[in-house]
């Protein structure tokens, strides 16, 4: 009756025109459990992640999410399997829309799926509220907040449809140390109140070593069906 | 300066705001003209009738004066008087010519640049191919097909300016659309219709708008230019282009004047337009406007 609990990606190919950038790579991340990943710049990490959050179709190999195949990218992935996994990227100025207040900017996700906007007003309080998001800054737009400040707002946009899977991509990167780390506990506690299952792409070893139950490397994992 | 921290925030912005920055000045005179040109064009009729087809032999090729600020031409009409209708008819090509041009440019735009592939590939070759023709030749065909009248000239112009809008959305959706907040809207639920009206559209609008403003200019430019070819409207009729044409016999005779007006007009008003557009175009940039609402 139930299947597996875990997102993965099944001997996954990628590659843009004759270069492959992902060779048959496995990667399986499980509920209640924070996978790092690690790699060389260039090896792939960014196009994983991408084709895990079902933004990217691989060339060969397929994405499941709890055991179920999911063959769609972009557009065409039902809402009801695309709102299970969240991504949150590396440059908060890039994956936000700059048109929108950060309130607006957390509310996307609920208003794209038809949520009553009595629901959208207090979902987004309560996720502002949790990622520290002062009432002051909900009404500005990206353009003047912080990259710190901003990359809270996606965090909790990426919470808002309460995911099964999140994946960080660099997501820690640009931030200053107590932001870094006020993210990073977000993350934790939403992992360990959800179960939900977390992937943390970084360059940052000491990051990996305190934040993940399992480091792959993505250098070897490919190929190597881990 | 010191104590501008200490003002209360509000006080501080509208102060900057307020402050005359270079080019501001221009921008002022700029918008000036063209209120007066647009409310010329619209209470003429109203203020200050023309009887389109009514000649005085009499008073042929008089110098300007207090009777006749422009002076007249070769048939005595008042050439000021006809300068107003002139760039009445001018202003209303220009701006439904750019509207058409638009509007076509951005449909065909927002298809090649929405599905992309194949179909962008077919399209943008179309676009290509119709561009390698000059475009007044392509225009004078349009309106040697079809009667000469306002609505082929608009018809000749909207036809043939299309390209360079459909390009600029095509480009600017090409390149949105891999935007990681695309992306991230994707990822969030947003379907194919949502991310295009809420995500892709709101940011091409402003581009688009820009691009119709700047086409004013050019069309009006245009019509003038048919209309002294003698393919615009019906030669008894003012139009800014039929006037320079018409003035051409009398600047034989030494009659400078006719001319003078409706050739001053055009370059005028025009300029006042391209100006407002560029003052605007240097608005679009957020990081520009980043810095004059901070």
């Amino acid at each position: 009756m139930t299947s597996a609990q875990h997102l993965l990606a099944d001997e996954v190919t990628v590659g843009y025109g004759r270069q492959v950038v992902l060779d048959g790579v496995s990667l399986r991340i499980g509920r209640g459990e924070t996978v790092g990943l690690r790699g060389p710049s260039g090896c792939g990490k960014s196009t994983l992640v991408r084709v895990l959050a079902l933004l990217h179709r691989p060339d060969r190999g397929r994405v499941s999410i709890d055991g179920t195949a999911v063959d769609a990218v972009r557009y065409a992935v039902p809402v009801a399997l695309r709102t299970r996994v969240a991504a949150l990227f590396q440059s908060p100025r890039a994956a936000a829309d700059p048109r929108l207040s950060l309130t607006d900017l957390i509310a996307e996700p609920l208003r794209a799926t038809r949520t009553p906007e009595s629901a959208v007003r207090d979902r987004v309080d309560e996720l502002a509220d949790l990622v520290g998001l002062t009432a002051d800054l909900r009404s500005r737009r990206p353009h003047a907040v912080s990259d710190g400040q901003l990359q809270r707002a996606c965090l909790a946009r990426a919470l808002v449809h309460r995911p099964d899977y999140l994946l960080c991509d660099e997501a820690t990167a640009m931030l200053d140390a107590s932001t870094q780390a006020h993210v990073a506990a977000v993350i934790r506690d939403y992992q360990r109140t959800q179960q939900a299952g977390v992937l943390v792409v970084t360059h940052d070893q000491t990051l990996l070593d305190r934040w993940s139950d399992r480091i792959v490397d993505l250098a070897a994992a490919a190929g190597v069906r881990a | 300066m010191a104590d501008l921290a200490a003002r209360p925030p509000l006080l501080r912005v509208a102060r900057s705001r307020l402050r005359l920055r270079p080019g501001r000045a221009g921008v002022v005179v700029a918008g000036l003209i063209l209120l007066m040109a647009i409310a010329g064009s619209l209470l003429a009729p109203l203020v200050w009738p023309l009887d389109q087809s009514a000649v005085a032999l009499g008073q042929t090729r008089l110098a300007p004066s207090w009777t006749h600020l422009a002076g007249t031409d070769d048939l005595g009409r008042d050439v000021a008087h006809r300068a107003v209708y002139g760039l009445r008819v001018s202003l209303l090509v220009g701006a439904v010519a750019a509207v058409v041009a638009t509007v076509l440019g951005g449909v065909v735009g927002g298809i090649a640049g929405t599905l992309g592939g194949r179909v962008d590939r077919i399209l943008m070759r179309i676009v290509d191919t119709i561009a390698a023709m000059p475009h007044l030749l392509l225009g004078i065909f349009i309106v040697a097909m079809l009667r000469p009248s306002l609505g082929a000239v608009i018809a000749s112009v909207g036809l043939t300016h299309w390209l360079s809008t459909a390009r600029i959305v095509r480009s600017e959706l090409l390149s949105l659309r891999t935007r990681p907040f695309i992306d991230a809207a994707i990822s969030g639920g947003a379907g194919r219709l949502r991310v295009l009206t809420r995500h892709l559209l709101p940011h091409v609008l402003p581009r688009l708008a820009l691009a119709t403003t700047l086409m004013i200019p050019h069309a009006v430019w245009h019509e003038t230019a048919l209309s002294f070819l003698g393919l615009g409207l019906p030669p008894h009729l003012a139009s800014l282009g039929n006037m320079i044409n018409d003035g051409q016999g009398s600047l034989l005779t030494g009659a400078w004047w006719a001319s003078l007006a409706p050739g001053a007009v055009i370059v005028v008003v025009t300029l006042a337009i391209a100006v407002l557009a560029a003052r605007w175009r240097d608005r679009l940039d957020p990081r520009v406007r980043a810095e004059l609402h901070l």
